[in-house]
């Protein structure tokens, strides 16, 4: 359980990733880079957990709402950051930061409002089918670049607001989870019929972690398009939503120091493997068909839990 | 004119996906999972067209009505043998386990499937053009224009959905199937062979699947390993809106699908957001009538 | 609480029963298989509407109602195949079940100011002192579904206790017991009515059990009732009998 360390935990953790931001100029740029890839998937993977694991709403359009979050910022920024004074920046990436995970949260309420009516892998092809569109509003809008995307967006994620987002990330999903309050989430997860009978609003409690999660993932979609500074509505199909779903799974749903772990691992080994070309994928593929077999509970699971239910 | 012309061509589009729809809807009804895998089978379908084209050029002749059925009648056998395998290797394993676990398998399966053919040595990840089946002339039928292969793919679909109903109502084995979807505990009480009606399944999914993706290639400007996923993702869509499990709703649902996509591919301005709509589609049916337009709810019991 | 009324009608599984539970009393309804127990079971917690007629709770109708409102009502159940959270340990069963009737929610979780501190241990309070109430103290960090059968059942109940109902609804809750399983649970029930002063629906399938500790029974057959009094003057109606225990005596 976690206590009212929590906060403090929380402010260490910022300012230690800010503090070690001071000194990133001294940083292979190779790993710096490595290093806030690994953010932007903790603050993902952790994300989806919620949605996911904790609540048991299999999702598989999380890349979705990491386009909204990340195209909305990019446009905030290149329209109003570019010509902005220096010490204006810093308030303005937070600012697009903010507004595209808003924005992202409003589209998980359009996917959590169908939610109400749909379980299971209904609901996975309703959330994969938003995600599409998403991508091919992108695709089609001239105002985002259409299919070429936004460039030259300016780089402004370092490691600081990589981690200390990712602090936040786990804070808030953990401080939501291991509350009273937050019971409700694993309620649903485990039986809707009686968590309703108990006085447990299912449906409030599953768009509270769509819009939660696809915030969160709104915030990584914007810390992403400002790391990379290039945006193509092709990064952010269907198998990216995988990349995030299979960390979830490896790490064990429902069990955030589990994801946190598989986040980082699979993201660290990503640019190795990347070199593999299409085997990647096949590797990736047999990681999850393995894991379904031998330990559905997840890698670093070691609670008496018993996979997730449908 | 237009729009009759639109609307041949989209049910010639909406046939292949019912086609398709019908493994996804039959496969659903006896495992109560979606099977992610299909679209892939759809795709080696093609391929084992692909790679069947030479040996009946050689054994029937160039563009032989005998080679065509030659093509399809092998690529229907390799891929039934592959979806029976791909049942009894990754799914059967985990029957008694929750459904969301198999989901996850599947698409693993399918993620499998892709980017191993994605591999130079397998097929490898480039395009590549589909061998003409059959020499296509244009018919005129009363101002329409078709190609005489839409036509061939027209009656050829009819034909199999009649004969999959057939199957499904008249034969024992499609009694089978039925009893298993309505209750697989009960049906193997009364004898019936699960696991056979299981793999039966899948074969007859399987084989429905390669001959869509035939149909669908020849159509289609060429085929690569990834080629299965969006006319797999629309006819998965096309079985939930007729309703799942239920094979005259498969029909009814790729159909419409097929129809409804190409008349709004002929609109200019809604052209662009032709890869959304069928999922637009699918979220409307979904709203409102949750399991499908032919569809019957069903409420938990407590 | 002064008089709850539930009345529904007109339907064809369960058709004009009119049923009264009165404050503190513990009402047995029974009837053979496929008389329509489930089914009313199913209209008094909202899984069902009512086609005609109404169901009222202390004077407010509650047939429009979504099952977690009747919760928030002081409506609480069980279930006939036990429905425990499966993933959480037995106190959080509990604890999610305490929620209803306390106010904090999102924010408090998330910014932990002094009150949400409070609320905590005040809700691991309540939720201990249930436990030990049902001796399931010593289990509290135990997954709930590795609890043996009989636990489970008393867990359920105390979940639903911990949403302070005024009416307690008990879903077949001696299916799959033997007989002196049965006995424990007829002096558990008699127990949380007294300790907890609530009223108390029974839905029962074993005759004993509901001729043991109910102070009224209603007897329904094809969806109609046919007979409605005291434990004696059930036993002694020639129409039950008829439907029912003559059956039940043949068998044994």
């Amino acid at each position: 359980m976690m206590h009212t360390g929590a906060k403090r935990s929380l402010l260490v953790a910022i300012f230690i990733a800010i503090a070690v931001s001071f000194f990133s100029a001294h940083f292979n740029r190779y790993y710096r880079d490595v290093a806030i890839d690994v953010a932007i998937s903790i603050v993902l993977a952790v994300s989806l957990n919620l949605i996911n694991g904790h609540t048991g709403q299999f999702s598989l359009g999380h890349a979705g709402f990491m386009a909204v979050g990340g195209y909305i910022a990019a446009k905030i920024t290149l329209v109003f950051g570019v010509t902005a004074v220096a010490w204006a920046q810093p308030f303005i990436f937070l600012g697009a930061l903010i507004v595209g995970g808003v924005v992202a949260a409003l589209a998980g309420l359009m996917v959590g409002v169908p939610s109400l009516r749909l379980r299971g892998d209904y609901l996975a092809i309703v959330t994969l089918g938003f995600g599409e569109i998403i991508r091919v509003i992108f695709q089609t809008s001239e105002t985002f670049g259409a299919a070429t995307g936004l460039v030259a967006i300016p780089k402004w994620t370092t490691i600081g607001w990589g981690f200390g987002i990712a602090a936040i990330t786990v804070y808030v999903v953990g401080c939501l989870v291991n509350s009273t309050y937050g019971r409700g989430f694993l309620a649903v997860h485990d039986d809707e019929i009686a968590a309703g009978a108990m006085g447990i609003n299912p449906v409030r409690y599953k768009v509270t972690a769509f819009v939660i999660g696809a915030f969160f993932a709104g915030v990584a979609g914007g810390l992403y398009a400002h790391h990379k500074t290039t945006l193509a509505p092709t990064g952010f199909d269907f198998m990216k939503s995988i990349d995030i779903v299979v960390m979830v799974i490896l790490g064990g749903m429902g069990n955030t120091a589990g994801v946190i772990v598989a986040a980082v691992l699979l993201t660290a080994v990503q640019e190795p493997l990347r070199a593999l070309g299409p085997l990647r994928m096949v590797v990736f593929a047999l990681i999850i068909i393995a894991l379904m077999m031998l330990r559905p509970q997840g890698l670093f699971s070691f609670g008496k839990k018993k996979g997730a239910k449908a | 004119m237009e729009i009759l012309q639109q609307l041949t061509n989209g049910l010639a589009l909406g046939s292949i996906y019912a086609l398709i729809a019908l493994g996804y809807t039959m496969v659903y009804g006896v495992l109560r999972f979606i099977n992610f895998a299909h679209s892939d089978v759809l795709m080696l379908g093609a391929y084992s067209a692909f790679f069947l084209a030479p040996v009946a050029e050689r054994l029937f002749g160039p563009q032989t009505i005998a080679g065509a059925l030659f093509i399809i009648v092998i690529a229907a056998a390799i891929c039934a043998v592959i979806g029976v395998l791909i049942e009894f290797l990754a799914y059967r394993p985990l029957r008694s386990r929750p459904k969301l676990t198999v989901l996850i398998t599947a698409i693993g399966v399918s993620l499998f499937i892709e980017f191993t053919c994605q591999h130079k040595s397998v097929f490898g990840a480039d395009t590549k053009s589909f061998p003409k089946l059959l020499a296509s002339r244009d018919v005129a039928i009363g101002g329409l224009h078709f190609s005489s292969n839409d036509l061939i793919v027209l009656v050829l679909t009819a034909a199999l959905l009649a004969g999959m109903w057939f199957l499904v109502q008249r034969t024992k084995m499609g009694m089978a199937i039925r009893a298993v979807s309505f209750n697989e505990k009960a049906a193997a009480l009364m004898g019936v062979n699960v696991n056979r009606v299981i793999s039966y399944t899948f074969a007859i999914g399987s084989a429905l699947a390669a001959i869509a993706g035939i149909f669908y290639s020849m159509r289609a400007p060429g085929i690569d390993p990834l080629m299965g996923v969006q006319p797999g993702l629309r006819a998965f869509i096309a079985a939930v809106v007729g309703g799942i499990g239920n094979l005259p709703g498969a029909a009814l649902g790729g159909l419409l699908l097929g129809v409804i996509e190409t008349v709004a591919g002929g609109i200019p301005g809604v052209s662009n957001y032709r890869d959304g709509i069928a999922f637009a589609i699918l979220i409307l049916v979904l709203l409102f009538r949750p399991a499908g337009l032919l569809g019957k709810s069903m409420v938990e019991k407590v | 609480m002064k008089k709850a009324t539930i009345r529904f009608g007109g339907l064809t599984a369960v058709g004009d029963l009119d049923l009264q539970i009165r404050e503190r009393e513990l009402v047995g309804l029974i009837g053979p298989n496929g008389a329509g127990k489930t089914t009313a079971f199913n209209l008094i917690t909202c899984v069902y509407q009512p086609t005609e007629g109404d169901i009222t709770f202390l004077g407010r109708p509650t047939s429009r109602l979504r099952p977690h409102h009747l919760a928030k009502r002081g409506i609480a159940r069980t279930f006939q195949n036990i429905r425990l959270f499966g993933s959480m340990s037995v106190f959080d069963n509990v604890r999610a079940a305490v929620q209803v009737h306390r106010s904090h929610g999102i924010r408090d979780a998330l910014f932990r100011m002094g009150g949400f501190r409070r609320g905590e241990a005040d809700v691991e309070k309540q939720v201990m002192e249930l436990l030990e109430i049902f001796s399931l103290h010593e289990q509290r960090d135990e997954n709930a579904k590795s609890l043996p059968y009989g636990d489970q059942r008393r867990l359920e109940i105390v979940r639903a206790l911990a949403t302070k109902p005024k009416l307690l609804l008990l879903d077949e809750p001696a299916a799959g017991m033997n007989p002196t399983e049965k006995v424990e649970l007829m002096k558990l029930i008699r127990f949380v009515q007294e300790k907890f002063s609530l009223a108390v629906l029974l839905v029962e399938h074993d005759m004993k059990v509901v001729m043991g500790i109910c102070e009224r029974i209603v007897v329904l057959d094809y969806g109609i009732k046919i007979a409605e009094g005291t434990p004696a003057e059930i036993r002694t109606n020639p129409k039950v009998i008829a439907a029912y225990l003559g059956k039940e005596a043949d068998d044994a």
